[in-house]
């Protein structure tokens, strides 16, 4: 290092300078007159050699009592300055946001393919699925997050679009505020956000492992998963392993609601949507969620979670809507991992849903219980540094439930239970956690399909800003 | 409702169930990365329990933020982190689920561990086309042991803040361990005195604090840019100034990736030297000091041998 080269240097200058001195001023001041130089030298010389002779004995006298005995106070490291206590310019908090008050990033995730099918969100029911051949603007996601004051965080996460038609489209996905400090293992959120309902509906489409959504989220919370504006209390139980109870009580109407009150006009199960009063807590959304964790051993952990979403729906006065989801992660990642690999991490996730149609006003149709089914199970494989390779399952479907005539294909309308299967193995390069680069291929089979359906896509995502930190 | 009745019986037979763990030591503390953890066990003594989140043997830029996690935190009285951004990809959201007062930024059981220390390589701008550099600062600053006794000061001040009536202990262990850091800094600074000046070779700007410290060079970095992979024709420049230089030993840290470091000290005969910046990772390193005095021991080793 130059600095201490540097210093050493200095400091061995200045004491052979201190030590020059010291023998300068030392005895055998010549005096004048005096007859023999060469004796004069001899006896200089000869003080000279007691006056070393006298140090080194002292040096030694001090190195032997150093040698028996160290000296009790510290004393500073003898070949580099001690470094003196100074506030470092800047220190970034974890959690906070160093030196602005809010944390601000931009993510983009782009979408380019081509499909058999040529109506793509036929295919694809997710909101920030690929939508058509060619380039998708899937998500251009801006997230402003920080502190608010020392009881509540903020985050807001607004989305810009650009939809098939080519029109700019916005959309206030989530914002909302979280309590840090309430006793006893408490936290309240409150504002507009992604219902606690299972793994991937309260998760990003940046954070997702494939380029689109399951299948069952697509049929059960429609496009742009379940969300609305509400309050959600949570609770850290006193327990040994990790295990949280959630409450969240939302309005149960609006587009990311689609199995509940939904939009006035809209149609389910072939109904339309009636308009509904709130007239007590039991018309909102109620969604309960338990998840417990265990690490089962140093390098793999589990998380398991129940859900359900209760809720009136949209086809009536009676109408009444109850989803139910079992969820389930395991990872396993290397000891010595590197950059977080490699990894094996497997997610599977089964709902049900319960539905019950009110009769039409005009009598046309009558009251109906539909129940269908979903779920999927994917496996990613992070199998060298920035390197993922994955695959996915999916698999919804439903019986008829009181409809006339039984079989689901009988009824246009109800193509919304029909059976589908699609399997989808996926490559992920990250040159960065920046940055993403992955191909994905659907096979997609369904009882409303002519033939089966092949697409590819491939996502370019990028992450400019504040870095997002993920929950497990 | 049902399930309304249901589900808060069941929580509550649950919280029941769920005893407390034995008798606990009078801090709970939870460190980050395992060197904290050293020194809080060096400075608490039985005075503290301390838990680690990440594990000595990975990369700590890239830690998941396990649930089991967030009930440590939930319970914790202190959290000791580096603070220059190391943790930020994983600490936030367990800060966030462990809901803990206590442990809070700005509170008094949040240690920032960097608080107080002279960081290098802070960069010019925030710049990520330099690769992963942390504004901050080099977050490897406990490598140098003086900066460990800044650290252990902080941590004796709040432990004794917190837990007043183990002063006297805190300050007895403070002081046995710096007079042992003391006398091992001589001891090191002995063994590594006659290579002053010497290069070597690291994969990532880990070893800055320790080089600087011991009069090391350690400027040539696996690494294009911090975070950023090896690409061939940077191994290609690294290998002709190794030669070019006379550089004999590249450090590797268990989790970098070793056929990288191999080839590359094969060109030049070089050594490629096993150490690490956690307590835990190696053999024999379990405590602070004896991380130290196993690094210092092997890249001296490393340099004798290696010229």
């Amino acid at each position: 290092m130059k600095l201490n080269s540097l210093v050493a240097s200095a400091t061995f200058a200045a004491l052979s300078f201190a030590a020059a001195g010291g023998a300068q001023s030392s005895p055998a001041a010549p005096a004048a007159g005096q007859p023999d130089p060469v004796a004069q030298l001899r006896r200089e010389i000869d003080d000279l050699r007691a006056d070393y002779a006298q140090r080194i004995a002292a040096l030694e006298a001090r190195l032997a009592a150093l040698a028996e005995a160290p000296p009790p106070a510290p004393t500073p490291p003898p070949v580099a300055p001690v470094e003196t206590p100074a506030p470092a310019p800047v220190t970034v908090l974890s959690g906070a946001g160093g030196k602005n008050y809010l944390n601000l990033s931009l993510d983009g995730l782009f979408a380019a393919g081509a499909s058999t099918a040529p109506d793509v969100p036929a295919l694809e029911p997710g909101g920030h699925d690929p939508a058509q051949r060619g380039f998708t603007v899937q998500n251009l996601e801006m997230v402003l997050e920080g502190a608010v004051d020392p009881y509540f965080r903020a985050q807001a996460n607004v989305i810009l679009q650009i939809s098939p038609e080519g029109e700019s489209v916005v959309e206030l996905e989530e914002a909302y505020a979280t309590t840090t400090s309430l006793p006893h293992g408490f936290q309240l959120k409150v504002g507009q956000f992604f219902t606690e309902f299972g793994r991937l509906n309260p998760s990003h489409p940046h954070a997702w492992d494939f380029v689109d959504q399951p299948l069952v989220n697509g049929r059960f919370f429609g496009g742009d998963g379940l969300r609305s504006v509400g309050a959600r209390i949570s609770w850290l139980l006193p327990t040994n392993f990790y295990s949280e109870a959630y409450l969240t009580l939302q309005n149960s109407q609006g587009e990311t609601l689609s199995s509940f009150r939904s939009v006035p006009g809209e149609s389910l199960f072939g109904r339309e949507i009636v308009e509904r009063e709130v007239k007590s807590v039991s018309d909102l959304l109620l969604a309960p969620r338990y998840a417990a964790s265990f690490d089962l051993s140093d390098t793999q952990t589990l998380l398991v979670g129940a859900s359900a979403a209760l809720g009136p729906n949209g086809t009536g006065e009676n109408g009444k809507t109850r989803i139910y989801g079992v969820d389930g992660f395991w990872k396993w990642k290397a000891a010595n991992a590197f950059k977080g690999f490699p990894f094996v991490k497997v997610q599977g996730e089964l709902m049900y849903r319960d539905l019950y149609a009110d009769a039409s006003p005009d009598g046309a149709q009558p009251s109906a219980s539909f129940d269908d089914w979903g779920g999927y199970l994917q496996i990613n494989w992070g199998f060298k540094p920035g390197y993922v390779a994955g695959l996915r399952f999916d698999s919804v479907g439903g019986d008829s439930g009181g409809l006339e005539g039984g079989d689901p294909t009988d009824n246009p309308d109800t193509d919304a239970l029909r059976r589908r299967i699609r399997l989808s193995p996926v490559l992920t390069w990250f040159p960065t956690e920046y940055s993403k680069l992955r191909l994905q291929y659907n096979f997609d089979r369904g009882d409303a399909f002519v033939d089966d359906e092949h697409s590819l896509w491939l996502q370019l995502e990028f992450l400019l800003g504040a870095h997002s930190a993920h929950k497990f | 409702m049902r399930s309304g009745k249901l589900l808060p019986s069941l929580l509550f037979a649950l919280a029941a169930t769920a005893a407390p763990s034995g008798a606990a030591a009078d801090l709970k503390v939870v460190a980050t990365t395992s060197e904290y953890a050293a020194l809080a066990t060096a400075v608490g003594g039985d005075r503290v329990a301390v838990t680690t989140i990440a594990k000595p043997t990975e990369d700590p830029h890239f830690v998941d933020a396990r649930p089991s996690q967030i009930v440590a935190m939930n319970r914790a009285d202190v959290l000791i982190e580096g603070g220059a951004e190391l943790e930020i990809g994983w600490l936030p959201p367990l800060l966030d689920g462990a809901r803990n007062p206590r442990i809070l930024v700005g509170a008094p059981g949040h240690v920032v561990a960097s608080e107080g220390i002279q960081l290098l390589d802070i960069p010019a701008a925030a710049d990520r086309s330099q690769g992963d550099t942390h504004l901050a600062g080099n977050p490897h600053f406990m490598l140098d042991p003086e900066n460990a006794r800044i650290v252990a000061t902080h941590l004796a001040r709040v432990f004794t803040a917190l837990d007043p009536a183990g002063k006297s202990a805190f300050a007895a262990n403070l002081e046995a361990f710096d007079s042992a850091l003391t006398a091992r800094m001589q001891e090191w600074s002995a063994a590594l005195a006659p290579f002053r000046g010497r290069q070597i070779v690291t994969y990532h700007p880990t070893w800055r604090y320790f080089c600087r410290r011991f009069g090391l060079e350690a400027n040539t970095f696996l690494e294009p840019k911090p975070g950023i992979p090896p690409s061939p024709p940077h191994l290609a420049a690294v290998i002709a100034k190794m030669a070019a230089e006379n550089i004999r030993v590249l450090l590797l840290e268990p989790y970098q990736p070793r056929k990288t470091a191999e080839s590359v000290a094969a060109h030049n005969g070089a050594r490629v030297v096993d150490v690490c910046q956690f307590p835990g990772a190696l053999p024999g390193t379990e405590t602070y000091l004896d991380l130290i005095d196993t690094n210092v021991k092997r890249i001296a080793g490393a340099l004798a041998g290696g010229n």
